[in-house]
């Protein structure tokens, strides 16, 4: 262990080191530079490791994925839009695409709406810390023991056996019979279901970022809004939302893409089956399973174009913040 | 509204969250916030119940009746996922990987976001959203381009611990970088002007002023990205692979305790709280770091 | 604010750590395991009856295996190479994981593969022929041939070349019930018969058949058993084999006929539709040891016998089986198998060596006396209980091999397989809208090719 421990300390001393020693010394190359340069210059050298790390992991890949998108399955010749238009004509992916949409939508209502409204509760307890760290929790649990537990949630035994999932078992306890969940597709029953479980681990995820933004709110504002006879929901709506929008923001524009991206749970509970099937699970089936690498590159770039309206609206936002600054 | 984000005004002394004594009883929000987290814990403790249950009872009857027949509770599942020989290289591989795999995309994190903040450029929104877009793609794309870069055809370093960093780091940027953007665009101007002005360069800004203003955004930031390099299945499982299984992290040999048919699934229930515990301790770590008035003091002098 | 002076200190500290950086990125891990030693200096092991050869020269040497067992398969596993490290002082670094296809794909596309790996089924073994090595040259043709059977030595060979070899097999298609409940003086010869026998008893329990095909991302995989066998036994093994080569559509009546009967065993099944779809295939037969029993029969795998309330139940006593039985006296003796695929990626000594060894009766013998396994070798005969012991008869004397469908149909094919019969589980209305997208699946699937 004792080689393995040395490489441990120079890593994590090391490391910090370097980058901080990087960025002191971009300060030294400016110096070679005329002053009216050293502004244009210096941005390009803060923001490159970042743009090194990014061109070379994610953009040169997608570049690779953009141009098989358009040839077959085993990339040897190119055949122009099919793969698209399989995508939008296969009555599976276009179910998945539906999907993906309620996904979307409900996910991000009520993950953020939920994340938000238990930050702002727990704001006011002394018990912030461990009631944080119990909503926290889920998130905590990897993707498949998530996965077991809601099994055990939505579990269903034959009508009129002990029912072992928490769901029926209390249905059966009101004298409704069990129902089998996770295939009840009618009003997307099942989608729903599993975005609840997606949602029941994303909510702490939403609840820590907008906490820590909500804690960098100056008390003295908020107090002086209150001495002036504002009430708690004024305060909420007048002070504090406002204040928390560019962070509700972040936040949704994550779990919007995270929704798109949804996959684990969908792969591990149902498999796509019973109209529950996303785009994501899709392109892994398309691109491990079944090989066709045109059709999986197909699906991620829809993917990716599904989210330029997401990102038009966070330019909006920004244009409109700085104007204000 | 004409104020900026109010951030960091207090007078340095932290007053603490923003309790304050109510007229009307605090019991609903005592209500709402302990029945909001007993919703959320019944599922998880579901499966720490069925966790002390043998199999075969698990499929027979729910979890809730463990609680009237407590004699069933059994150790087994532990102590079988703890017997396992490799479990705790599994552990210490894992700490390995997940914490450079956090302080490097962090740090190069805020040297982006503080430029995207701060810094005039052209092009620089457009970039910006671009970069927050990469964190559409699904990473299951890249694997195999990347795979080929580290590949016995490329770098030669698939199987260590540096091919993981750096697919991690890559991974986790776009979020970070718009997380610390977000932050640190957020911080009052007047603080950086006041700085220029008393000649401070950019890294003295960086590394004095907009660094520790930014401390709960980038606890938040260090929390979500340990965690999901700590549950990271399919990156170590793809870039350090079966070539290497000196480096496998934990969540390969908890992989492996489960059958290709499903059979073993109550040891991946108690491997999951085993391995909970060390993002758990991550969070309360940096927990006291969401604390009000952390950015304090620092619009004086 | 006064500027620091970080000069000095800024440029020492970052040469310094760069240097401990390079350091710990070399030291921290190694790359992949490179082929230790050049080709050629090890003649080919003979494979036999003899375990591993006893060529110390291995000594300290690891050979790198993925697979999709984990769990107690790996612990198994692990048993059975275990004679083999012990006596060539190497070892077998074994990695579990059910991403199997990712693994492979990603490391066949890249170069970044383990030396042995299990193979998912023929048809990617197919596809990553290029990568595998030709075993020709590895083991003993001719023993392998003579102690396989040919349809698996066929299934393991494309274009000539040798590239996978099984190391156990099961027999599909078992008719499981409980003693205790019912008595089958004789095992019924027709399916009329057993349709007879189910009358007969039909009393004893809440319905003749117990079926479940959930499986996580693989469900319905038992239900596609289920049409397979009806498939061989109604149309008979031709149609079976131009089935799965997609030369016989799937609304052709033949097939048609098939998915008909199943969807008559689902619909006398306990729990009906939801339960079939809901229940994971392991504990679908938990309902023959219950009082009152669930349901008569199960029919599914040699390998249910470690699974489920099979697992705690004694052989023989609390269990039986018979064959499934002929339908079209025509095609009598027919049987279904399935196997697991092993192949090699790097042609290294010690690779060769635990290959050779892997296919040998005493290897597999380890196995199958663990239970729950049969061995594709026809000389291993360590069977633990008089149940194992048949079903590896019936598989070893068998009329009429075919190997599982499915797996021999592309994934494409073989995953919308998996999904119709979910589909027609839910609904068996919807059977002729399901068999036409099927064929639909099948003009797609197999035009890729």
């Amino acid at each position: 262990m004792d080689p393995r421990l040395i490489t441990a300390i120079i890593v994590v001393v090391g490391v910090p080191t370097v980058l901080i020693g990087y960025i002191v010394l971009t300060e030294q190359v400016l110096r070679l530079f005329p002053e009216r340069l050293k502004p244009k210059i210096r941005p390009w050298l803060w923001l490159a490791p970042a743009l090194a790390f990014l061109i070379v992991w994610l953009v040169y890949p997608t570049i690779g994925t953009a141009i098989r998108s358009f040839q077959n399955s085993t990339g040897t010749k190119f055949i122009g839009f099919d793969n698209f238009v399989w995508f939008f004509t296969n009555p599976a992916t276009i179910g998945a695409l539906k999907n993906n949409v309620i996904w979307l939508v409900v996910m991000t209502i009520l993950c953020v709406g939920l994340g938000l409204l238990i930050a702002v509760l727990v704001d006011r307890v002394r018990y912030e810390s461990v009631a944080k760290a119990f909503i926290f929790v889920p998130l905590a649990i990897s993707m498949v023991a998530a996965g077991v537990i809601w099994k055990f949630m939505y579990d269903y035994q034959t009508a009129g056996t002990t029912q072992i999932g928490t769901l029926n078992a209390s249905l059966g306890g009101l004298g409704i019979g069990p129902i089998p969940w996770l295939q009840v597709s009618d009003f997307s029953v099942n989608t729903i279901l599993l975005i609840v479980v997606m949602t029941w681990m994303w909510t702490g995820f939403c609840m820590v970022i907008i906490s820590a933004a909500l804690k960098g709110i100056s008390v003295e504002l908020l107090e002086a809004a209150r001495v002036d006879g504002a009430n708690e929901w004024q305060v909420f709506r007048g002070i504090i939302l406002p204040l928390l929008l560019p962070t509700l923001a972040v936040v949704s524009t994550t779990i919007i893409i995270t929704a798109l991206k949804a996959f684990d749970i969908v792969y591990v509970m149902t498999s796509g089956n019973f109209d529950t099937e996303v785009m994501a699970n899709r392109m892994i089936k398309e691109m491990f399973t079944n090989g066709n690498f045109g059709r999986a590159s197909a699906i991620a770039m829809v993917l990716l174009l599904a989210i330029i309206p997401v990102m038009a609206l966070n330019i909006r936002r920004f244009r409109a913040q700085e104007a204000i600054r | 509204m004409t104020a900026p984000a109010a951030i960091a005004s207090t007078d340095g002394v932290a007053t603490g969250s923003a309790k304050r004594p109510s007229r009307f009883g605090r019991l609903p929000l005592h209500v709402a916030v302990v029945g909001l987290v007993v919703i959320w814990l019944i599922p998880t403790i579901g499966l720490l119940i069925n966790s002390f249950r043998p199999p075969q009872e698990v499929t027979q009857s729910g979890w809730w009746t463990a609680i009237f027949a407590p004699a069933q509770l059994t150790l087994d599942n532990y102590v079988h996922v703890l017997n396992q020989s490799n479990i705790g290289q599994g552990f210490v591989n894992s700490l390995f990987i997940s914490i450079p795999a956090t302080i490097i995309p962090v740090m190069v994190a805020a040297f982006a976001a503080y430029a995207f903040s701060w810094m005039e450029f052209p092009g620089r929104n457009v970039l910006f959203v671009i970069v927050v877009g990469l964190l559409v793609i699904p990473l299951q794309t890249t694997l195999i381009p990347i795979l080929q870069l580290y590949g016995p055809k490329g770098l030669n370093i698939a199987g260590s611990f540096l091919a993981v960093w750096l697919a991690h780091t890559a991974y986790g940027l776009p979020f970070a970088v718009f997380l610390l953007r977000n932050f640190m665009g957020a911080l009052p101007k007047e603080v950086f002007e006041s700085a220029a002005l008393d000649g401070a360069s950019p890294v003295t800004s960086f590394l004095r002023l907009a660094l520790p203003m930014s401390v709960p955004a980038i606890a938040a930031l260090s929390i979500f990205q340990f965690l999901f390099v700590w549950n990271d299945l399919l990156v170590a499982l793809i870039y350090i692979g079966a070539a290497s299984p000196q480096n496998q992290p934990l969540t390969i040999v908890v992989a492996g305790l489960v059958n290709s048919l499903g059979g073993g699934w109550q040891y991946l229930a108690a491997a999951a709280f085993l391995t909970m515990a060390v993002p758990l301790a991550v969070f309360f770590g940096l927990q006291r770091y969401f604390v009000r008035g952390i950015v304090g003091g620092s619009v004086k002098g | 604010m006064n500027q620091r002076s970080t000069r000095p200190i800024g440029r020492a500290t970052t040469l310094f750590v760069a240097i401990g950086l390079l350091a710990a990125a070399c030291s921290s891990g190694t790359a992949s395991v490179a082929p230790t030693t050049a080709p050629g200096t090890a003649a080919p092991t003979t494979s036999g009856s003899s375990p591993a050869p006893s060529t110390a020269s291995l000594a300290g040497q690891t050979v790198t295996v993925i697979g999709t067992w984990g769990g107690d398969e790996e612990t198994a596993f692990k048993a059975m190479v275990k004679p083999w490290e012990d006596s060539t002082g190497a070892k077998v670094s074994y990695t579990g994981t059910r991403d199997l296809n990712t693994v492979l794909t990603t490391g066949v596309a890249s170069g970044v593969l383990p030396d042995l790996a299990g193979l998912p089924g023929p048809g990617q073994m197919t596809q990553w022929a290029d990568s595998l090595v030709d075993l020709g040259g590895v083991l003993d043709k001719a023993t392998y041939t003579s102690e396989t059977s040919a349809p698996l030595v066929d299934l393991g060979t494309v274009n000539g070349k040798l590239v996978g070899v099984f190391i156990k097999t099961s027999i599909k298609g078992l008719i499981w019930y409980d003693p205790k409940v019912l008595t089958v003086a004789t095992p019924p010869a027709t399916w009329d018969d057993l349709q007879k026998l189910i009358t007969d008893n039909k009393s004893k329990a809440a319905s003749p058949w117990c079926v479940g095909v959930e499986s996580g991302a693989a469900s319905g995989w038992s239900g596609t058993d289920w049409i397979e066998d009806l498939v061989l036994r109604q149309a008979g093994p031709d149609v079976y084999k131009q089935w799965y080569q997609g030369k016989v559509k799937w609304t052709d009546p033949a097939i048609k006929t098939a998915w008909q009967t199943f969807g008559d065993v689902v619909a006398n099944s306990y729990g009906g539709g939801n339960t079939v779809n809901a229940t994971n295939f392991a504990n679908a037969g938990d309902p023959l040891f219950k009082t009152p029993p669930g349901c008569l029969f199960l029919h599914q795998a040699s390998f249910i016998t470690g699974l489920g309330g099979f697992k705690t139940a004694t052989s023989g006593t609390d269990y039986n089986f018979f064959p499934f039985p002929d339908i079209n006296t025509q095609f009598t003796g027919a049987v279904e198998g399935a196997g697991d695929l092993f192949g090699m990626f790097h042609d290294t000594p010690a690779s060769r060596s635990l290959m050779a060894y892997l296919v040998t009766a005493p290897a597999q013998d380890v196995w199958v006396k663990i239970g729950g396994a049969i061995s594709a070798n026809k000389n291993a005969t360590d069977y633990p209980d008089a149940i194992s012991k048949r079903s590896a008869e019936l598989l070893a004397n068998s009329k009429i091999f075919v190997f599982d469908a499915s797996d021999l149909m592309p994934s494409a094919m073989n995953d919308a397989f998996w999904k119709a019969i979910v589909d027609y589980v839910k609904d068996p209305s919807k059977l002729d809208a399901i068999l036409a997208s099927l064929d639909t699946a099948q003009a797609d699937a197999y035009k890729a090719q």
